[in-house]
């Protein structure tokens, strides 16, 4: 398959409040199977709204978004939550855990709606995640017991569980010290060369974007370099 | 689909804010509760209430009502068709309570594979005689056996053999209201004058009561022939042929058949009594708009629980949104929620409330005018039971609708940016 794995096309967003703003204007880029992209620019620059349009949550804009050569504009709400179940994994700046739930629950949810393997073959797989990222002994705890850098872990191993097509990133060290965010950058940098996984990183911090495969750098709802 | 996954984390939300979901759930246990107890309660007291009446009441009385002739002599002259007749020659003096051909009748009737069973009755005015004084009162000649076993007349025998009004001899059973005036006791002899003049010792075999103290100050009874006697008829002398029917729905139709049949007065037991009809729909309507009342409200609590929830989970929901979940399937989880808290308040609820009626059925419930109850009456029917659970499910689906909906529409965007 040749097509990339995520092609933005022409895309602009406006916002209405209380006066018209243009956020985004004619975005184009793509984004290839294997590569670590970091997407940088100040603050209100855009380019977490374009992270969201590209995640397929926010469905309010011009132009088309094709993932894996498939057109993602335009399809319903249902069909868009299986694409995000299945071949996009998210990590936020928060790392919303649901407290109701234990740690390996957490990470299961997404895989047990997708509900492609049995539980048993889903747990293994957990666990070697949890391993790889060096957090095994947290399994069976409350997110609530966890730190900061640790939940951030927990929330990666969930985006990964489902084997994504890329996974995107809010700001995913936005929250964290100094320490954390680096165990977590090497967390992504781990994932992108030892499983080749595709990751698309929006960020503020220029240090942490110096260190990935390829910077996209936005200013006023423009790509001005990538 | 994966419905197993949406029920856990249902769960999981529901045992998460186990206090709130208690309160929720008590809220449709008490609504149900009540509701259960309530109609119980109620619809049992309407049923005694009717049956006090009602059991003693024929479902279709063939008898003949005096009144004269509808076709008057000066009717059928043709040349005063046209003209107002003031003479109206033929009176009422000339026709009969008495059922003609009542053997025949009563044969016929008793093939009919609609008639639960017949028993004739005769009624009669008499004076009872106490010193001077003269108390009006009515005799029934009855049928001891068909009557018992009809109209359960033992039920409403307060003291004394209703059999003995058969095996003795010119025997009578007074209404307690007449036996307290006349100070008749059983084996005491009352003396009576009929509406001819002729005057009789009966002997006091009993006491009845039917619960309606007017009744009870005039009405006797005695067996059929000892009426006959009384008024000097012969053995065929019958004034009312009571039906009890299969069905009694069917009665005015019945009625109707054999008013025509027999050319007779013929009357359903739905016509002589509408005003208990009424009454008893009143008093069930006015349970049901109570019960659901309180269900309604328990609703309002369910909602208000529900969104206080969602507005709590909207991190949760907006994660389960990025994540691959769909509208529908948050709209289920929180549908789920509240039917949860409907299903298990409202099994608890069937379940006191049961409790509860047959409490009450416990308590002493003594009165003078119904001899046959000791206990205040409840009617364990199980539609009531069913009403119930269906709508504690419905009202708490409804509760739960709107809530749903709006965490289905949650924006995981507008939550996930605000942060």
């Amino acid at each position: 398959m040749n097509s990339p794995l995520l092609e933005a096309k022409h895309i602009y967003k406006q916002f209405y409040d209380p006066v018209k703003i243009d956020v985004l204007k004619d975005i184009n880029f793509q984004v290839n199977s294997g590569e670590f992209v970091s997407v940088i620019g100040k603050s209100g620059c855009g380019k977490s709204t374009l992270l969201y349009i590209l995640s397929t949550m926010d469905t309010d804009y011009q132009g088309e978004l094709f993932i894996h050569g498939t057109k993602m504009t335009g399809l319903r709400e249902k069909e868009l939550a299986a694409v995000r179940n299945e071949k996009i994994g998210f990590v936020f700046q928060f790392h919303y855990l649901l407290n109701e739930f234990s740690v390996m629950e957490n990470i299961l949810l997404p895989a047990r709606k997708l509900a492609k393997y049995p539980v048993e073959a889903l747990k293994e797989r957990a666990l070697l995640l949890l391993n790889t990222l060096d957090i095994t002994k947290l399994a069976d705890k409350n997110p609530r017991q966890l730190s900061g850098g640790e939940k951030q872990r927990v929330a990666i191993a969930r985006a990964m569980i489902n084997e994504p097509l890329i996974i995107m990133g809010d700001e995913p060290t936005g929250n964290l010290d100094k320490k954390n965010s680096e165990i977590v950058f090497h967390t992504f940098q781990q994932l992108a060369t030892e499983f080749g996984q595709s990751l698309l990183i929006v960020t503020h911090d220029p240090e942490f974007a110096e260190k990935t495969n390829r910077i996209i750098e936005m200013e006023d709802g423009r790509i001005i370099r990538q | 689909m994966s419905t197993r996954l949406i029920i856990q984390i249902a769960y999981s939300l529901l045992i998460a804010r186990w206090k709130q979901t208690l309160v929720a759930a008590i809220g449709v246990t008490f609504s149900i509760t009540m509701f259960i107890t309530l109609l119980s309660f109620m619809t049992g007291l309407n049923k005694l209430l009717d049956g006090l009446i009602l059991n003693r009441t024929a479902h279709v009385r063939l008898y003949n009502e005096i009144r004269p002739d509808s076709i008057q002599p000066v009717q059928q002259v043709p040349e005063y068709n046209a003209t107002y007749h003031i003479i109206r020659s033929v009176k009422s003096g000339n026709s009969r309570q008495e059922i003609y051909n009542s053997k025949a009748i009563m044969d016929r009737v008793k093939q009919d594979t609609r008639v639960l069973g017949i028993a004739p009755k005769i009624t009669s005015q008499v004076f009872f005689n106490e010193g001077s004084l003269d108390i009006t009162g009515v005799i029934y000649g009855i049928d001891v056996e068909a009557e018992s076993r009809l109209f359960f007349f033992t039920d409403y025998m307060v003291k004394g053999q209703a059999s003995d009004l058969k095996n003795v001899a010119n025997s009578i059973v007074l209404g307690k209201g007449l036996a307290d005036k006349l100070l008749a006791d059983i084996g005491d002899v009352v003396q009576i004058t009929t509406a001819q003049g002729e005057q009789f010792r009966l002997k006091v075999v009993g006491h009845f009561q039917s619960g309606l103290q007017e009744l009870d100050k005039t009405q006797s009874f005695a067996s059929i022939n000892t009426v006959q006697k009384l008024l000097g008829k012969p053995a065929s002398y019958v004034t009312d042929i009571q039906l009890k029917l299969t069905d009694v729905n069917i009665a005015p139709q019945v009625a109707k058949e054999f008013g025509t049949v027999f050319s007779i007065d013929a009357e359903d037991i739905q016509t002589a009594n509408s005003q208990f009809e009424t009454g008893t729909t009143i008093r069930t309507i006015i349970s049901y708009a109570v019960g659901i009342t309180l269900l309604v409200v328990a609703g309002f609590g369910i909602y208000n629980i529900l969104n206080m929830m969602i507005y709590e989970k909207m991190d949760s929901i907006a994660i389960l949104k990025a994540t691959g979940f769909s509208g529908r399937d948050v709209n289920r989880i929180f549908i789920l929620i509240a039917l949860g808290i409907g299903f298990f308040g409202g099994i608890t609820g069937l379940l006191i409330g049961y409790l509860l009626s047959s409490l009450i059925d416990q308590i002493p419930f003594n009165t003078a005018a119904l001899p046959t109850v000791t206990t205040y009456p409840i009617n364990y029917n199980p539609i009531y039971y069913m009403i119930a659970g269906s709508f504690s499910l419905v009202t708490t689906y409804f509760a739960g609708f709107f809530p749903a909906r709006k965490a289905s529409k949650v924006d995981p965007v507008v939550i996930i940016r605000g942060k």
